[in-house]
């Protein structure tokens, strides 16, 4: 059978001491840390644009706030040694902002909730603390009168996922990494035990360890050398304003979660939120938007944030989460498999933690030890109930 | 992974949109300026021809990154004065046809909608339905 996409093509393939499979933020991030590290490096990505599945569609969220209490060192280590000189580092702006995160409430319910998040944040020493009505009105005076209180973090903020993924791709690609785009991979094969070639719609790559950061796509590949992790993907939606005038810098959620969203330097308002239809939305695949997201997430922030209500909606995207079993990412070698790391089921939470994941994965590849625990992103964690 | 086991993914794989693999580690050559660099392309958001054909010397290959990188085309009228220029101008620096690039995506809404009328749930008839 002839492939007439590749037809015409001469192979491509090659080898490189570390295959990386998926070109996100986490892929890129990892290749970069490589990169650093003087390991000779090959990216492979199935879509035709860079970072086009979550690392471009997700809020740009650098939280440490609500984070599950495993994920939270990560967070809060990228937040202290990381973030706040990335734009140096990788010699492009990423727009990161450290202005803190505003979670808000409107019912003594939500307040308990937050209370409840303010508790474990500081239980494992995260600076997070409850506002009353006036504190919040102080930090933001934008906010409807429905707001009754709220938990703050100073030190959480925000970035731009767009660029920050670009940037560690052009960082790692000044680099000498050597990115393929629109390459099929079909699996992994083993070589005497080890986990040693990616077999692609255009050529067999090689490589002494192979890393799989694919979101979705890594629970196939995994399951070519006989490896599950449990996730699914769930389709979610974001909307972006024109560029209003600046109104204030915090990261806004809310204890109910109906959106979250920020102003960033451009002007623009990003915000993401759901209509509730989620599970159904993306049955077809691909990454549609549903008409009635949208109108949803705008009823939504109107009632926090009034002032919106005039600012012009210029576009809406969706895109796909690889939401994990139990919440928090693998990131891990295999056992069974060596050779092999998984960086994936990040959840839709991994574009704040990018970049020490991308040190992490790079460590674990390397047999280095890592800057961090990962046991708890272990691939075999997961237990039947039964 | 068996041939076999290869064999069967292959098959079993379903995508709508078959990508042409491209290896981005084959250089273009060095950024040579030109006398027309800058010219204003996009307007929106006040990106120049020199812009451009530097972001595709960056590694920005598809419509896709050129925009997530300069925000041409992301302006109040999402690209619709400067797309075709765009798309011109990273082609010549590629030495591609502009065809072969990926299409550029349109999003809702077609045009710029306040929050309060995208939200507005009345039905028609009702107070604010005109």
């Amino acid at each position: 059978m002839t492939d007439t996409r590749t037809e015409g093509v001469e192979a491509l393939g090659g080898t490189a001491d570390v295959i990386v499979v998926g070109a996100g933020v986490i892929g890129c991030a990892t290749a970069y840390n490589l990169a650093l590290r003087g390991r000779s490096v090959v990216v492979l990505e199935r879509d035709e644009s860079i970072g086009n599945g979550g690392s471009s569609r997700n809020g740009g969220g650098v939280r440490q706030s609500g984070r599950d209490a495993r994920e939270l060192p990560l967070a809060m280590y990228a937040v202290e040694h990381l973030w706040p000189s990335l734009s140096e580092e990788l010699g492009a702006d990423v727009e990161y902002v450290k202005k803190g995160n505003l979670r808000l409430g409107k019912t003594e319910h939500h307040l308990e909730v937050l209370q409840g998040l303010a508790k474990t944040g500081r239980e494992h020493g995260l600076d997070m603390r409850m506002l009353s009505t006036d504190e919040v009105r102080e930090l933001n005076p934008f906010l409807s009168d429905e707001v009754i209180g709220a938990s703050w973090c100073p030190t959480d903020g925000h970035a731009n996922p767009l660029r920050t993924t670009l940037a560690f791709y052009r960082r790692a690609r000044a680099l000498g990494v050597r990115f393929v785009t629109g390459v099929d991979v079909l699996g992994v094969r083993t070589v005497r035990g080890r986990a040693r070639q990616v077999v692609t719609s255009v050529g067999v790559f090689e490589g002494d360890e192979i890393v799989l950061a694919a979101g979705l796509g890594t629970r196939r590949l995994a399951a070519s050398v006989g490896i599950d992790v449990p996730m699914r993907g769930l389709l979610i939606e974001a909307l972006v304003t024109e560029a209003e005038p600046r109104m204030f810098p915090q990261m806004l959620g809310t204890a109910d979660a109906d959106f979250y969203g920020h102003q960033t330097a451009h002007g623009s308002f990003v915000f993401g939120g759901d209509s509730g239809l989620e599970e159904s939305n993306g049955y077809a695949g691909g990454v549609p938007t549903a008409s009635i997201t949208a109108p949803a997430i705008c009823r939504s922030i109107m009632k926090y944030v009034p002032r919106l209500a005039d600012a012009k909606i210029v576009r809406t995207w969706a895109g796909w989460e690889d939401e994990c079993a139990d919440g928090v990412p693998v990131i891990s070698t295999v056992d069974e498999v060596p050779g092999l790391t998984l960086a994936c089921a990040f959840t839709g939470h991994g574009f704040g933690i990018s970049p020490i994941v991308g040190r992490l994965v790079a460590e674990l590849c390397c047999g280095e030890k890592t800057t961090l625990d990962v046991t708890a992103f272990r691939y075999d964690r997961f237990r039947a109930w039964a | 992974m068996s041939d076999e086991a290869v064999r069967m993914t292959t098959n079993g794989a379903s995508r709508s949109f078959s990508p042409a693999p491209l290896d981005r580690s084959r250089g273009l050559g060095d950024f040579v300026p030109a006398p027309d660099d800058d010219v204003l392309v996009c307007r929106c958001e006040e990106v120049t021809k020199g812009d451009i054909r530097r972001a595709v010397h960056d590694g920005m290959y598809t419509m896709t990154e050129v925009r997530r990188y300069l925000r041409v085309g992301m302006g109040l009228c999402q690209g619709q004065s400067c797309t075709k220029l765009v798309r011109r101008i990273m082609a010549a620096e590629l030495g591609v046809s502009p065809a072969a690039l990926d299409a550029e995506t349109s999003r809702a809404p077609m045009r710029p909608v306040e929050m309060r009328v995208l939200g507005n749930e009345e039905a028609a008839g009702g107070a604010d339905a005109r």
